[in-house]
């Protein structure tokens, strides 16, 4: 695909994670001001708010796009607001982009951010039989059973260990330890995380990622836009991939007690479908991306990702992770950012996040935590009812 | 406990989900009649939803009462409401099944019967389906490896 397809990232910003206990409009006021400032762009030169909508802070976490046009100031950007769970903020990217390249708009503040209440995510109140989450909660099927099922088959299937497991934490907690966006810098041994209790057979408390407050921004252009104000080289989006999964589904994704029947149809892995099509939106091939953020929701779960990024064969992540190839300084680094066992999840904002760590990456400005000569990065995440996204980034 | 009740005054915790024999209980679903896709739970909409099927009837069927262990895990911790809530000294960490049913070509999860732990399951393993009772003494299914002493 030619590269009128793409689109510049001239600015990133975020807040940091953490468990604050504000409202989600200051966090993403200050990620929006970080990004419009890393992009030297003037906030009225915007003309396009493209928000990820939280659903926990009442009507402006549902239009968030205009809840942060109004709070940067109205200028008459127009907006809009997304929400696709975990890949929120990717389709907010999406709508940017398809707006930027239609020619309806030449720069855009794409940005999410939330306010998570504490304690474990809580299905709805009521009496729901046909609501498949109401129904899987009633018979004790809770968010990290599906993280357990999945970590359980890759050790009776690949020889997968909780060793295997807990080196992932360790190694996300090494990278994130100098991030200064991150919630929980602090290092962690192998010891620690098999010390943990067990919150779901085989994941302990450690392999499990938790929920947090915080915010991130990009501020994404034309290339003409990025050329006028001398940015050409700045990092571009390839590919925005926010496909659905494909009938019949080969794994029981949350929060469905089933799997599709696969009679009529052949079962297919959607995990694998996301960066696929961003691959073939680019036009680039897993053996050209120098560095990966994937969606640890669990420890095994960046196991599963690594081989859906097709960064190895299936099976063969735990051969990347034990040889060190996945750190920083690897062949293949995974979460430099330290991931979501350094952030916890801030459903909105990070999939934003994610792209927020790759233009840091490929502009050489990620610090300690630098991939050395990074040119293409790639993200993956997934989230409920078939939703997910994996982005694109290069230089 | 006692997992495999199904007294007079058992009820299930959803109607028409599954059957309520006592020893050889069957989880029900419904068969697109025009491709075979079979659905559980129930498909309602009326349309089936195999995107190269226009199938709009269907059929009753009960699923195979066994299959091989996908995979599995437990609730180590008491799972929040609409779990049926006991105090928390009182709660034991129960197993929990993904099994693949070979005739439909699907993976049902459920917890396990009390008294199977972990320790005691194996992924490729046969498990068969039962009648377990909730903590507010509802009936649901559950799994429990093939010939085991309920």
């Amino acid at each position: 695909m030619s590269t009128t397809r793409d689109i510049a990232i001239l600015g990133a910003g975020m807040h940091p994670w953490g468990k604050w206990g504000r409202n989600f409009v200051e966090y993403g006021v200050v990620a929006a001001r970080a990004a419009l400032a890393d992009a030297g762009v003037p906030w009225r030169d915007v003309q396009f708010v493209s928000g990820a909508a939280t659903i926990r802070n009442g009507y402006p976490g549902q239009v968030a796009g205009a809840t942060f046009a109004q709070a940067l100031g109205w200028q008459g950007a127009q907006v809009n607001t997304s929400y696709a769970a975990c890949a929120s903020g990717s389709q907010a990217l999406a709508a940017a982009r398809a707006k930027i390249l239609a020619g309806e708009c030449e720069v855009a503040l794409v940005i999410g951010s939330d306010t998570t209440p504490k304690g474990f995510l809580k299905p709805q109140p009521g009496d729901r039989p046909d609501d498949p989450d109401w129904v899987r909660f009633r018979i004790g099927i809770t968010n990290p059973t599906y993280f357990a099922l999945y970590a359980r088959r890759r050790m009776a299937m690949y020889g997968d260990t909780l060793a295997d497991f807990a080196a992932v934490k360790v190694k996300n907690a090494e990278h994130g330890l100098s991030n200064p966006n991150a919630r929980y810098r602090k290092a962690f041994k192998a010891d620690e995380v098999a010390a943990s209790p067990i919150v779901a057979d085989p994941l302990r408390l450690m392999d499990i990622c938790a929920t947090s407050d915080g915010a991130a921004a990009l501020i994404v252009s034309s290339l003409a836009y990025a050329s006028r104000i001398g940015k050409a080289n700045a990092p571009r989006v390839a590919a925005v991939s926010t496909v659905t999964p494909s009938f019949a589904s080969a794994l029981v994704e949350m929060p469905d007690i089933a799997t599709d029947s696969a009679i009529a149809a052949p079962a297919q892995s959607f995990r694998a479908a996301l960066p696929r099509k961003a691959y073939e939106q680019a036009g680039i091939g897993p053996e050209d991306v120098s560095v990966a953020e994937v969606y640890d929701l669990s420890t095994a779960l960046e196991l599963d990702w690594m081989e859906d990024l097709q960064l190895c064969a299936r099976g063969e992540a735990a051969h990347l992770l034990r040889a060190g190839e996945t750190r920083i300084g690897g062949r293949i680094p995974v979460n430099p950012s330290g991931g979501l066992a350094c952030f916890g999840e801030a459903v909105p904002a990070q999939a934003l996040a994610q792209v927020c760590e790759l233009t840091w990456q490929l502009r050489g400005q990620a610090g300690a935590r630098q991939v050395a000569d990074a040119k293409v990065g790639i993200t993956a995440n997934q989230g409920l009812f078939g939703h997910g996204s994996s982005v694109i980034v290069k230089r | 406990m006692n997992d495999t009740v199904a007294g007079c005054n058992a009820q299930p915790f959803l109607e028409g989900w599954f059957t309520l024999d006592a020893e050889r209980p069957q989880l029900l679903g419904n068969r697109c009649v025009a491709c075979g896709t079979v659905y559980f739970p129930k498909l309602k909409s009326g349309y089936c939803r195999n995107p190269d099927c226009d199938g709009e009837r269907f059929e009753e069927t009960p699923l195979s009462r066994s299959g091989a262990l996908w995979s599995y895990s437990n609730a180590a911790y008491q799972p929040p409401e609409p779990y049926a809530q006991v105090d928390k000294d009182a709660f034991r960490p129960f197993a929990i099944a993904a099994v693949e049913l070979d005739k439909e070509k699907m993976i049902v999860l459920g917890a396990v019967v009390a008294g199977v732990g972990v320790e005691q399951l194996k992924v490729g393993m046969t498990m068969e389906l039962k009648l377990g009772a909730l903590a507010d003494g509802k009936l649901t299914w559950m799994w429990a490896p093939a010939g085991a002493q309920a």
